[in-house]
């Protein structure tokens, strides 16, 4: 489904990405893993168009998207759920979730909203309250709403439980399973290391904008090298 | 009555309150310049110094058209308005935001040149001389008792309120009104949920000069045009926008009301040169005592 080929990527002069390769397949859950600053929101940005890779293929379906504008990554299914939430903090829930389907669902938007609802019955109950007043895990949650509102073939979730009680954490990764289990293929970027591998497929280890392992996510969980010098077990 | 060693002449209330009255019909106009303003502030951040410009430009556009084509100048708006529109999103998607960069102390010095450019442009083509669109009701109106009010005032006030009224309902009710605030707050949410942010900035400004061709046509009957007249009402428009609070409407609205009334009654007490000031210490006054204006604390709409 999504396939990265040796990409490339930074900020002006500053080097981030060298030549990561990675795929993610139908229906997986794949966790992109590593330690802060080792370039992952990097590699999300690069994928939804927000920056332009310098060089290296990003390819959707098999053909290569990289370097397109956000609006037509979200048009042909790729939705991000940003590092920060990035909801619209003057609007209410409502206005919030109703933008997600600014480009892709549109004509599905009632149907849509009530289906996040019931996934998340909080937003429902705050559903004229101005967003930047919600609690921080209400803002996640209506940043993931407000993805699903489009629709997405492939969901990219970037350090979704950062900032969550442990509660919250919990849930969040039992929500990220059930979204899988309707059908969505799911891209995490996480520093929960142990859970992100428990409910993963597959996982790839970013130090320094290198892919330095990969493999089944169960592999992984009992490497004694992930272990050692990721997890600090 | 003494004021800073000045003797002010005493009125009577009726002499005040038409006074105040005609100020709130000067004021529609400044509100509605500054809405334009202010609205551009709210999303791109930027202070549009050809906006002056944009305004005398569509006076000189319903100028022309009541003089070549015998249009109204009321019913010239179905032209300049959506011209206007086409015009400021044309400048933004490829003049402004193409030349600028993104970066902001950039896009000022863009939207100032642009200024100069139309300006001297409007002087060579159409010289300094001012021209009047005359229609046969601007002696006409309503006799409110305290004053009198003529159809270019009554129509100003009502044209003013409707405008704001629509766009209010524009942002709140549409897609692309939603598309626009969210643009203003969060640039990067905006784009990961497929908005063109530079799409929108240019419908942005587009709006913003929509609105300032509205005010020209409502300011055509009762205001001479010539190619410096943007600049007196994108000063008070400057002032309106900072007393009400830089990207409030509603402080749009109401600083120019204020500033209008101001206006009126400096010039009954001060006379025509003196009341003028009144509107500069004001906009000082504000700085100093409240900087974020009346309605404002951050970008954003009130
Ligand atoms: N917008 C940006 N401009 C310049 N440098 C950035 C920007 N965003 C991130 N960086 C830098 O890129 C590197 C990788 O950051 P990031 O992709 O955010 O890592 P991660 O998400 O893995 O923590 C860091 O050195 C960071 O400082
Ligand atoms: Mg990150």
């Amino acid at each position: 489904m999504l396939e990265l080929r040796e990409l490339h990527a930074g900020y002006g002069q500053m080097k981030v990405l060298h030549g990561v390769s990675l795929h993610v397949g139908e229906g997986e859950i794949v966790a992109l893993l590593g330690s802060n600053g080792a370039g992952k929101s990097t590699l999300n940005n690069n994928i939804s168009g927000i920056f332009r890779p310098t060089a290296g293929e990003i390819l959707f379906d098999g053909a290569d998207i990289a370097g397109l504008p956000p609006q037509a990554v979200v048009e042909l299914g790729i939705v991000q759920v940003p590092e920060g939430r990035r909801i619209f903090p003057n609007l209410n829930v409502r206005e919030n979730l109703e933008l997600g389907s600014y480009r892709r669902a549109r004509s599905r938007r009632g149907a849509n909203l009530d289906h996040v609802l019931t996934v998340f019955p909080r937003l429902g109950e705050r559903i004229d309250q101005i967003a930047g007043t919600l609690s921080g895990g209400e803002q996640q949650m209506l940043a993931i709403g407000r993805a699903m509102m489009a629709e997405p073939r492939l969901l990219i979730l970037d350090e979704p439980s950062l900032g969550l009680s442990p509660l919250m954490v919990e849930e969040m990764f039992e929500l990220i399973c059930r979204l899988n289990r309707e059908g969505l293929a799911i891209f995490l970027v996480e520093q929960n290391v142990v859970q992100s591998l428990e409910i993963a497929d597959r996982a790839y280890v970013m130090e320094n904008g290198l892919v330095t392992l990969d493999g089944p996510a169960s592999a992984l969980l009992a490497d004694p090298e992930l272990k050692k010098s990721y997890l600090g077990l | 009555m003494e004021f800073f060693g000045l003797t002010l002449p005493s009125y009577g209330w009726e002499t005040v309150l038409g006074s105040a009255v005609s100020g709130v019909f000067l004021g529609a106009i400044y509100a509605l310049v500054a809405l334009g303003l202010t609205l551009i502030y709210g999303v791109l951040h930027i202070i549009n110094f050809a906006h002056g410009a944009l305004l005398m430009l569509g006076m000189y556009g319903v100028f022309f058209l009541w003089k070549l084509a015998g249009i109204d100048p009321y019913l010239a708006m179905l032209i300049v308005v959506p011209g206007g529109f086409a015009l400021g999103y044309l400048l933004q998607r490829f003049v402004i935001g193409k030349a600028s960069h993104g970066r902001d102390e950039i896009i000022l010095l863009v939207t100032l040149g642009l200024s100069i450019v139309i300006e001297n442009g409007a002087l060579f083509f159409f010289s300094a001389t001012e021209r009047s669109v005359l229609v046969p009701y601007d002696l006409d109106g309503i006799d409110l008792g305290v004053t009198y009010a003529v159809w270019p005032e009554i129509a100003a006030l009502a044209g003013s309120l409707a405008i704001t009224g629509a766009l209010w309902l524009f942002m709140m009710r549409t897609d692309t009104g939603r598309a626009i605030r969210a643009v203003a707050r969060e640039r990067r949410g905006a784009q990961l949920v497929g908005i063109n942010v530079d799409h929108i900035f240019a419908v942005t400004f587009g709006l913003g000069t929509a609105i300032v061709a509205a005010a020209a046509s409502l300011l055509a009957p009762t205001y001479p045009v010539h190619p410096q007249i943007g600049n007196l009402f994108v000063l008070i428009a400057f002032t309106v926008v900072v007393l009400g609070g830089m990207g409030s409407f509603v402080g749009a609205l109401v600083g120019g009301f204020l500033i209008g009334i101001t206006e009126q009654l400096g010039r009954l007490y001060m006379g025509e040169s003196l009341g003028v000031i009144t509107v500069s210490v004001i906009f000082i006054l504000v700085l100093l005592l409240r900087p974020t204006g009346l309605f404002g604390q951050r970008s954003g709409q009130g």
